[in-house]
Parts: C-alpha cells; sequence; structure tokens
C-alpha cells in the first residue's frame, strides 16, 4: 500500500478564507447587491407596517407579520428574498474557481504548501460567511425598523422563529453558492457559469412547478376516480415540487412565519380533529413540519460542494 | 559530486494518447542552474509540474529534495520556489498585498512575513511600487514581483518556466541578471525555456527536449562538441600568404579545421580555447595578425545542426 499523503488538507484554509472575504466586502459586486438588498428590506418592512397597521389589529405573532404581509403591487419580504439569495449566491461564487484560471493565479496559489482542498472549500465558506454577514445584517435592520414602526418588542418566540427562518435562508443560499462553485469549476467562463446558474435558477423558479404538475399525472393517474388515486396524485405532485429549492424555501417560510399553518400538503378532515381553527402551533410542532425541508436543503448544499470538489481535484491545473 | 536536488527515474506522463513526457531520467545537482531547453510542447511545463506535485506522473518517479512530490507535496512546495508561465497576480490587490497572501499560505508568522517581504521587495527593485495595485505593473515587474514572491520563501530550489517569456530583450537581460545572482546565494534554479541563445549564458548544464524526450543534456560546449564537433571557433585576421597561414594552423594538436573565409579572414574550429597557440603559429609562419576572436557556440546552432544530422526522425 502506498503511504497516505502528508499533512492537513486544510493547510491554509483560513489564508484563503480571510483573503476571498476580504475581497468579497470590497468588491463594486457586493456593494450593488447590499444597496439592492437594503432597499428591498426597508421597502417591504415599511409596506408591511401600514398594512399592518390598516388591516391586522392583535395578532401574536406581530413581528412575523413584517415578514410575510406585502401591501400590492410590492411583494412581502420572504418573497423578494426567495429572488435575492439566489441572486447574491450566484454572484458571490460564479467566478470563484475558473477566475483563479483566467487571471492565471491558480498555478502560483497552488505552488504554495496547500492542498486543493483548502482553496476550494476556502472560497465555499468565505462565500457562506459573506452571505451570513448580508444576510443577518438585513434580519437585524427588519427586526429594527420593526421595533420602531410597530412600537412593541418581539416574544421570544418570534425571535426563535425569526432565527431559524434566517438559518434556512443561509442554507437556500448555500445551495446556489454551491451550484455557481460548481458550474465556476466545470466552465472556464464566468459568463457562462454565471448564465448557467441563472438558467438553473429560473428553471426550478418558474418551469419545475408545471413540470411537476404534468408529471405528476403521468406517474399516478387517476383510473377509476376513487379519492385515494387523487390524493396520491396530488401527494406525487408535492413530493416531485419539492425537488426545487425555491419551493422548499416557501414552504420553510411558511411553516416558520404562519405558525397558524398546520399542514404543508393536502389536509384531511381527521387531520382537524380536536383542533381549534386558526390556533397556531407550538414551534416544536412547525420545526417538525419542515425538518425535512431543512435537511433537505443543508444536503444539497453539501451534495452539490462534494461534486465540484471531485471535478476540481481531477482538473489539470496547466492553462 | 554535489547533492542531488532532484531525481526523476523512467518518468512518463500521458494524456490519453499523446506522451507528453516520455521515460524522462534527470538529475539536477545542488548550487547548479539547470535549463529545460527545447519548442513549445516539448514537456517541459508538464515535467515541471510533476516536480512540484501539482499533476500525477502517469509512471515512473520523482524525487524533489529527497521528497515524493506525489505523496510529500506541502514539504515540497514549501522549500521550492514556482515561478508559472506568464505569471499572474491579482489585480486590484497591491504588490505587497499579494506577497502577504502567498506568506499567509506558507504559514509564516507576521513579523518575520513582513521582513522578508520587505528584503525580497528591495532585492527585485520593487520597493518604491510595492503599495501599487498590480495592475499597473508592466510584464517585467510582474516578473520580478513573482521572483519576490518565491524568494519570501527562502526556497533550495526555483523553478522558472519560461522566465523571459513576453519580456524585452533588455528586460530578459535584467531578469536573467538576477536570477544569476540568486546562484550566487547557493540556489539550485531549474529554468525553462524555448528561446535558446537567451538563457545559455546563465546555465551550467542543459536539457534539450522534444517531443517529450530529453535527447541531449550536458554543458553547452560539451553539447557544442558533441554535435557540432568543435565547441570554439576561432577568427583571425591576418595578412600574409594564404597557404602558409593554413598549413601553419593546421599544425597546431587540437585544430579541427582551417578555411579562410575572406582575403585576410581565416576561422579555426578546435576542441579547446587555443587563441594562444593560433597566434604564436600565424606570427611564426611570418603573417601580420590584425586581430583575434573567439565565437561561442549557440545553442540555436547546436539544436539546428543536431535535428539537421538526424539525431531524432520527425
Amino acid at each position: 500500500m502506498r503511504p497516505s499523503r502528508e499533512g492537513s488538507p486544510w493547510t491554509g484554509l483560513w489564508a484563503v478564507v480571510t483573503k476571498e472575504m476580504a475581497d468579497h466586502l470590497t468588491s463594486a459586486r457586493m456593494q450593488i447587491l447590499e444597496v439592492l438588498i437594503a432597499l428591498t428590506a426597508l421597502g417591504t418592512v415599511y409596506a408591511a407596517v401600514q398594512e399592518i397597521r390598516a388591516v391586522i389589529g392583535h395578532d401574536p405573532f406581530l413581528f412575523l407579520k413584517l415578514f410575510t404581509v406585502n401591501k400590492d403591487p410590492l411583494p412581502a419580504f420572504v418573497g423578494l428574498m426567495g429572488f435575492l439569495v439566489p441572486l447574491v449566491a450566484i454572484a458571490l461564487a460564479f467566478d470563484a474557481v475558473n477566475g483563479e484560471f483566467n487571471r492565471r493565479t491558480i498555478s502560483r496559489v497552488l505552488a504554495q504548501p496547500i492542498y486543493r482542498d483548502a482553496l476550494l472549500f476556502g472560497k465555499f465558506l468565505a462565500g457562506f460567511f459573506t452571505l451570513a454577514i448580508v444576510l443577518v445584517t438585513i434580519w437585524l435592520l427588519v427586526m429594527g425598523l420593526g421595533l420602531i414602526f410597530l412600537g412593541v418588542p418581539p416574544r421570544g418566540e418570534e425571535v426563535l422563529r425569526g432565527l431559524i427562518y434566517l438559518g434556512a435562508c443561509l442554507f437556500y443560499g448555500g445551495i446556489w453558492l454551491a451550484l455557481a462553485l460548481l458550474f465556476s469549476v466545470v466552465f472556464r467562463q464566468p459568463a457562462t457559469a454565471a448564465l448557467a446558474s441563472m438558467a438553473v435558477w429560473l428553471f426550478f423558479t418558474a418551469f419545475w412547478g408545471m413540470i411537476a404538475d404534468v408529471l405528476a399525472p403521468v406517474l399516478r393517474p387517476v383510473r377509476f376516480g376513487l379519492p385515494e388515486e387523487f390524493l396520491a396524485q396530488i401527494q406525487a405532485a408535492l413530493a416531485l415540487s419539492r425537488f426545487s429549492p425555491n419551493i422548499l424555501y416557501g414552504e420553510i417560510t411558511l411553516a416558520l412565519l404562519r405558525p397558524e399553518v398546520r399542514a404543508l400538503g393536502p389536509l384531511l378532515t381527521f387531520q382537524l380533529q380536536g383542533a381549534i381553527l386558526g390556533s397556531p402551533l407550538p414551534l416544536s410542532q412547525s420545526l417538525l413540519l419542515i425538518w425535512p425541508h431543512l435537511t433537505g436543503l443543508v444536503a444539497s448544499t453539501i451534495l452539490l460542494f462534494a461534486l465540484s470538489y471531485i471535478l476540481f481535484q481531477r482538473q489539470e491545473i496547466r492553462t | 559530486m554535489a547533492e542531488l536536488v532532484i531525481e526523476t527515474k523512467d518518468l512518463t506522463k500521458r494524456y490519453g494518447d499523446l506522451t507528453a513526457v516520455d521515460n524522462l531520467n534527470l538529475k539536477v545537482y545542488e548550487g547548479e542552474v539547470f535549463g529545460l531547453l527545447g519548442p513549445n510542447g516539448s514537456g517541459k511545463t508538464t515535467t515541471i509540474l510533476m516536480l512540484l506535485g501539482l499533476t500525477e506522473p502517469t509512471s515512473g518517479s520523482v524525487r524533489v529534495l529527497g521528497f515524493d512530490p506525489a505523496r510529500q507535496p506541502l514539504s515540497v512546495k514549501s522549500r521550492v520556489g514556482y515561478l508559472p508561465e506568464l505569471v499572474g497576480f491579482y489585480d486590484d490587490l497591491t504588490a505587497r498585498e499579494n506577497m502577504i497572501y502567498i506568506a499567509k499560505l506558507n504559514g509564516l508568522p507576521r513579523r518575520e512575513a513582513y521582513q522578508r517581504i520587505e528584503q525580497a521587495l528591495e532585492q527585485v527593485g520593487l520597493e518604491e511600487v510595492a503599495d501599487k495595485p498590480v495592475a499597473t505593473f508592466s510584464r517585467g515587474m510582474r516578473q520580478r514581483l513573482g521572483l519576490a514572491e518565491i524568494l519570501i520563501k527562502e526556497p533550495k530550489l526555483i523553478i522558472l518556466d519560461e522566465p523571459t517569456q513576453g519580456l524585452d530583450p533588455e528586460g530578459a537581460r535584467e531578469f536573467l541578471e538576477l536570477i544569476r545572482k540568486l546562484k550566487g546565494q547557493g540556489i539550485t534554479i531549474l529554468l525553462s525555456s524555448h528561446i535558446l541563445s537567451q538563457v545559455q549564458r546563465i546555465c551550467d548544464r542543459v536539457g534539450l527536449f522534444y517531443r517529450g524526450k530529453k535527447v541531449l543534456e550536458g554543458s553547452v560546449s560539451e553539447l557544442a562538441r558533441e554535435v557540432l564537433g568543435s565547441a570554439y571557433r576561432i577568427r583571425l585576421e591576418v595578412q600574409g600568404v594564404p597557404e602558409a597561414l593554413i598549413k601553419a594552423l593546421k599544425g597546431i594538436p587540437g585544430v579541427q579545421d582551417v578555411t579562410q573565409q575572406a582575403p585576410d579572414i581565416y576561422e579555426v574550429q578546435a576542441k579547446e580555447d587555443l587563441r594562444a597557440e593560433a597566434v604564436r603559429a600565424v606570427v611564426e609562419a611570418g603573417g601580420k595578425l590584425k586581430g583575434i576572436m573567439v565565437e561561442e557556440p549557440s545553442l540555436d546552432e547546436i539544436y539546428a545542426r543536431y535535428f539537421e544530422k538526424g539525431g531524432m526522425v520527425k
């Protein structure tokens, strides 16, 4: 047996992370996105507050309404984040690896005593941390604005639900970050990588729902008109649609920020037995509802990263 | 003999059907400047990448400073400085910031890193522009920055891939001068080039590559002797009787050929530097010596002649 390779694969990881983060945080690209996101937070929260004051009087989860209530024509905060988080994540990573090739810096960096692992993982972590900084900032902005406009402090459970939503946003972004990173390994041109990432995002946002609706009757046809058949078909459509990270994000948002939601699929009458309609679920029950979604988001992020890792390890570094 | 710094045994790299490096056996000793020379696509860069563990050999073995680059890449890469062909930098960072990143990747403690960066910048003459973004640098400055970056590692071996590529003749000369100074500090240097004439002056030994094979190896004068048959060509400007002069010159032991190239110009081909003997012979034959010059053999000529003679089937 040949001896395994020496040293830790993470040698130099933090040097890469700090350098990449410094690049992200000072780049014009990030500054534009930060302005865009700050505007989103301000606009949507202001609109939500107007709506809350006008329509909703008392609600135990007033603060969470800041995230979910919209006033036409502006979408709700969570809706806009569904667009913006992938955009930021893709912007952070689409030129991560191919940029090093194009600048001819890759061989110089890899000639230092580090493994490729450190470079790729460092770039991913730097993107992830940058995304986290951006999201935490917005989250604090929304909560702060809420305090000013609503004049009541949030309850502990609201803060907790909000924080879990923040974590979910981060891993929702993580998927797109890992995807853009993957494309930056596969495609030599950063523009191609960016377009490919956007194409995948658009596919899941606009078309996947339709495709799921078309595929479900094929997989679970209704032959005899039995209620079980209809139910099976609906559930198949739901299961298919959940391959899309956008749907996962949407359902997580729904369960977390609207505690009165008791199920994410079709609700059967027997499930409602003994329930008081409109009463909120405790946090633990809401979490139970979206636990598979959360693990799905984290798992896809890891899977996509692993794929780019394998491809990057096999890549010849000569330009 | 000095210590071995690089040793390869039957080193081979294949990309599909293409054999980029074919059974290479190379030995480079401590303190020498070795040139990997040959046209583009002859396997020089692939060899270098295998020496650094940046690409895995298909077969054969490599030892660099006693380490196996495929299994102990960190040990190799922390002791070897590598300047890639047409090296690139992070253009929006300054020269110093670029170097700090490299120092961090090498795990140097901060204070020592800053000190070494200062010294290295001074050594290559970039201290004045250290805080300017690299985007404003000329090709020559980038190349020098690349060298400075290597120096902060305090390497035992420096590998330079086409170091004069993209430089004007003056810039190339200055850069080679820098390299020569490094040799004076006892650092072993391996450099590759396809411009033979430019680097022949600073190389102690060279290996000529062709299609993945090392076809010739040795010092320039050794190669000249082997391929051209004579390493020295002495040109004499003499007034006198041609027949007598040629006879006298041919009579010197070690002279291989004497030709008259113009009415008063004679060329003597010899294995050694026979200038003194030639002068004496000319004077004794009654000639009036006006000038004497020795022409060093050029690698270009050796290379061209080698293929002319069919040393390699094309």
